[in-house]
């Protein structure tokens, strides 16, 4: 009698394509439905070299350590000594980087701008202009002039404490800025002049000048039009970044911000964010290294940015050479971006509901371009908004900002310094190859002759 | 009250805005001998006449709330970029990205502008009365625009939904605009512009312009539709 | 970062005013590139004698009394008359030096340019030829321009075209090598202001054709591709089609022969340009400012060249 032979199944049926993984063959999938590419929020997910491969090289019996709390770790910070008249004076060396109204709500500007206040620090405006409740909130505020001069007028120019020229951002340098039409609400609209709905469509380019040439004589007009007053930043996404900082500096920046790869953004295509930008921890090598060889490392201020998470993060930034670091991502996340829960009404409520209808859950959610942020950061729903608090968050942000100010003085005192911004590059080591080949601190285990 | 008046042989930029920042609502201000300096006149707030008696260089009388400048030559790029309120007019040609940006007052050209005249406008009206260059209009979100002469390649590429108001040829449109057909309330506002244009202007038959604007093709992303990149 | 300027003649009587005029406008750039500037000068040299007004082409000698002019430069001391006398001695061609400044000569000689370029390379390999021609001259140094120009005299030159370029460096030893103008070929320099995207690419094409370039600059490449353009018959309008169609980028450029003075911009035209043109003389700057001060100027017939439109002027 034909008995049906058993198949002669493959001898591991889950074998895992490096090439073609889930992740990748979902994506394929998602492109042939919809036909276009993929919007996303937050910075590069994909493993990169950062901070965490280096180390710091703390007390031994030839560096003395300074005793917490009693002997003073300075962390103040002064930004735009350049030509400003009026530079920024900051208690820590930690901005808050430069998110627009429109990304977030109204309430994660305010909480932010008084977190950023309540410890000494600054926040930044960002691509759709600055609005009356962060410019009140923020002691220290500077004003961003992006390619797209949504909402930029000489009134809020002139409430600013600084100025920032951007050129471009870690998660897409070369790309405009993005808003889905659904977070396009009325007063956004109005305030970047256009209609309610559309998906916004950003200019990559500045409309009135071209160039580090004409850069120098922008610089300049807006220089004139502040009475020379406020310090002038110059931000670019980590590309040619050696000469970029040199280009800016002589077209008269009086502070250079260098966003890395792992930078964040609201909305961005997903090729742009993975794809396009170098690692924060070689940006900033780079950078500090470009200062140095035009002698303007004591003159121009250096801002590193781009997935600082931790006072570890700042103080290897510093060690590396930077002035100050600038957050974005971190500080959202202190305010709720990615809690399983959300406060309101007096009691913690249960967000899951909110990141399944997502697609996602608490821990994995980039999707602030939907304007459905569940926990009411970057979403301009009302109903979602309310579920920020502005005074918790606030009080969130302020905790994270001095805990962060904390650790980076604690290694720095660990490292012998009464002031973090005596950290240097010899308090450092590589924990990989790579990372000594990036940065060029000697890998743990070498001998120095 | 006589005009103040500011040599550019003798002060620096910075002297010389300062000293214009300084006059009273009313006052007048000769600034002679511009020579192509850049930045004359820029981040003025007061009701001030300013006669720049030459030619002039980039953003002039950008980042302007108030002024009515006058340029008795020509310019470099970006003349009264972000204007906000007040004038700019100039009486030769002008170089590139003529008006960018500006959300309010008005920008008269009486010769030629170049390319990207108008690009980002965010409410503020333009008005040349010879060609304009490649590219104009682009990304105009607000505000108006009359070419008494020809447009370039590209016109209104990107447009929002500001209104470019053409007299004479059109070399392309640029991606999403679109010609439309002339209202009454279009051949009035065309008259009005003209006037306010002033001499330069005198050629332009409102019922003949041309109205571009845009075809709101590119308003929400639809991988569909076959849209242009 | 840089600027460009260029002065081409028409009236003879501005010639003595040449260098001056020149001078004047390289300063105001300065702005734009405080580095290292370079310039190159054309003026009538020794005439050709009659019937041979044709150039002999490389690789033979020119008829006695057509002479090329080499300008030589080298960063270390040199003592210019000894290489000369090698030189001359292994030509077998007698050489003319004229002075320009302490590391800097011109050599003048009638030997073949391929074989005179050869003994240059053999007899004095730190030595540069930043160009060379039977009317050109072309000096490049660093420092500011005002201090160049003084050093050289460049207000006392007089001549009836010239070009220059101010530059800002970004690499961290400034020198000559990434200085424009580029003049690869007999009386023919290019400055350039932009920034070309496909240059490598470019550079290795040409290399595969056997030319190679000196640095690893993007307006070498554009140089060498319109004067590679030239070696073949193209003429210099050809040359810059050429570049317009093989090059990416944003540029304008400033081109100039023995006897032509060519401004062309790239598609975008997002790169500054300004032509004012007299009876007179035809000039041209990256900024109007470089040329308020030329004689004339209130009358000059003062433009934009328009993208992709090759502007070109003839003696």
């Amino acid at each position: 009698m034909d008995q049906p032979q058993p198949m002669n199944l493959p001898m591991d049926a889950h074998r895992r394509s490096g090439a073609f993984p889930p992740e990748v063959i979902a994506q394929i999938q998602r492109t042939a439905t919809e036909g276009h590419y993929e919007i996303r929020g937050w910075g590069a997910k994909r493993d990169l070299p950062t901070f965490d491969d280096l180390l710091f090289l703390t007390a031994s019996l030839t560096r003395y350590p300074l005793e917490g709390y009693r002997e003073k770790c300075d962390t103040s910070t002064v930004l735009g000594t350049r030509y400003a008249s009026k530079p920024l004076q900051l208690a820590i060396p930690v901005t808050i980087a430069g998110m627009s109204f429109g990304a977030l709500s109204a309430t994660a500007k305010v909480a932010l701008g008084r977190a950023a206040s309540a410890v000494g620090t600054s926040t930044t405006t960002g691509d759709g202009g600055m609005i009356a409740e962060e410019r009140a909130a923020s002691r220290l505020l500077v004003y961003q002039c992006l390619p797209s001069r949504y909402g930029f007028n000489v009134d809020d120019l002139r409430q600013a404490d600084a100025i920032e020229i951007v050129i471009g951002q870690g998660a897409k340098p070369g790309g405009g800025g993005l808003l889905l039409g659904q977070k396009v609400t009325d007063r956004v609209a109005g305030m970047r002049t256009l209609p309610a709905g559309v998906d916004q469509r950003s200019a990559s380019r500045h409309p009135d000048w071209v160039g580090p040439d004409d850069l120098r004589i922008k610089i300049e007009e807006l220089r004139e039009a502040t009475r020379w007053e406020k310090p002038v930043y110059v931000k670019f996404g980590a590309t040619r970044v050696v000469n970029d900082v040199k280009l800016a500096v002589e077209a008269g920046a009086d502070v250079v911000v260098v966003d890395g790869m792992q930078g964040g953004t609201a909305a961005t295509q997903d090729f742009f964010i993975e794809h396009t930008g170098i690692p924060t921890l070689a940006a900033v090598r780079l950078a500090a290294e470009a200062l140095r060889d035009i002698g303007m490392e004591d003159t121009v201020q250096l801002i590193a940015s781009g997935g600082i998470r931790t006072g570890a993060d700042v103080a290897k930034a510093l060690a590396l050479g930077a002035d100050a670091v600038s957050v974005g991502v971190a500080p959202l996340i202190a305010l709720g971006c990615n809690s399983p829960t959300y406060w309101q009404d007096g009691s913690d409520h249960d967000a899951s509901d909110g990141y399944q209808a997502l697609g996602t859950e608490a821990g994995y959610c980039h999707h602030c371009h939907t304007g459905r942020c569940p926990v009411g950061v970057t979403t301009q729903d009302a109903g979602l908004e309310a579920r920020l608090d502005a005074d918790r968050g606030a009080r969130q942000v302020t905790n994270y900002l001095k805990a962060m100010a904390m650790e980076t003085a604690a290694l720095a005192r660990a490292c012998g310094k009464s002031d973090v911004h005596n950290l240097e590059p010899e308090d450092l080591r590589s924990l990989t190859l790579e990372a000594e080949a990036i940065t060029g601190v000697p890998l743990v285990g070498r001998i120095a002759r | 009250m006589e005009p103040v008046i500011l040599s550019c042989a003798e002060l620096s930029t910075r002297e010389i805005n300062a000293a214009l920042a300084a006059l009273p609502d009313g006052a007048s201000a000769r600034v002679l001998e511009p020579r192509g300096r850049h930045n004359l006149a820029v981040g003025l707030s007061n009701r001030v006449r300013i006669d720049i008696e030459g030619n002039a260089g980039y953003f002039i009388g950008g980042l302007g709330d108030g002024p009515d400048v006058v340029v008795h030559g020509f310019t470099g790029w970006s003349v009264g970029e972000n204007l906000q309120a007040g004038s700019v007019r100039v009486r030769g040609n002008v170089s590139e990205c003529a008006g960018a940006s500006s959300r309010g007052g008005t920008i008269v050209v009486e010769g030629d502008a170049s390319s990207r005249a108008g690009i980002s406008l965010k409410g503020g009206t333009i008005l040349v009365g010879g060609n304009v260059g490649h590219m104009s209009g682009f990304m105009a979100q607000a505000g108006v625009m009359l070419i008494g002469g020809d447009a370039g390649d590209a016109l209104g590429d990107s447009l929002y939904e500001a209104v470019i108001y053409v007299a004479g040829k059109i070399a392309s449109l640029g991606s999403d605009a679109r010609i439309e057909e002339l209202t009454e309330s279009d051949v009035r506002a065309v008259k009005a512009l003209a006037e306010l244009g002033g001499g330069s202007f005198g050629h332009v038959q409102p019922e003949n312009v041309t109205r571009v604007a845009s075809a709101r093709g590119l308003y929400n992303f639809d991988a569909l539709k076959d849209q242009k990149y | 970062m840089c600027g460009i300027v260029g002065l081409h003649l028409k009236n003879p009587d501005l010639q003595p005013r040449l260098g001056e005029l020149l001078t004047q406008m390289l300063e105001a750039m300065t702005t734009r590139g405080p580095d290292s500037a370079g310039l190159a000068v054309y003026a009538d040299r020794d005439p050709a004698p009659a019937g041979h007004e044709a150039d002999p082409g490389p690789d033979q000698p020119g008829p006695p009394g057509q002479e090329l002019r080499y300008s030589l430069r080298s960063d270390e001391t040199i003592d210019w008359d000894l290489l000369a006398k090698r030189i001359a001695a292994e030509t077998g061609r007698d050489l003319r030096v004229e002075p320009l400044g302490s590391d800097s000569a011109v050599f003048v000689s009638s030997a073949a340019e391929t074989s005179f370029l050869a003994a240059v390379r053999r007899a004095a390999p730190q030595v540069t030829v930043p160009g060379f021609g039977r009317s050109m001259v072309v000096v490049k140094d660093v420092g500011a321009p005002a201090a160049i120009c003084a050093r050289y005299g460049i207000p006392g030159w007089g001549g009836y075209q010239g070009i220059g370029h101010t530059r800002m460096a970004t690499e961290s030893a400034v020198t000559t090598a990434h200085s424009h103008p580029f003049a690869p070929a007999a009386d023919l320099a290019l400055v350039h202001n932009g920034s070309f995207s496909n240059y490598a690419t470019v550079r290795g094409r040409l290399a595969r054709q056997g030319i190679r370039c000196d640095t690893d600059n993007d307006s070498e490449v554009a140089a060498r591709l319109v004067a590679a353009r030239m070696a073949e018959g193209a003429d210099l309008a050809d040359g810059l089609r050429t570049v317009l169609k093989e090059m990416d980028g944003f540029f304008t450029l400033l081109v100039t022969t023995r006897t032509q003075f060519a401004v062309i911009r790239d598609s975008f035209a997002c790169k500054p340009a300004v032509i004012a043109e007299t009876p007179d003389y035809v000039a041209m700057a990256s900024e109007y400012h470089a040329l308020a001060g030329l004689p004339g100027i209130t009358g000059a017939r003062v433009f934009e060249p328009m993208p992709e439109e090759i502007h070109v002027w003839s003696r």
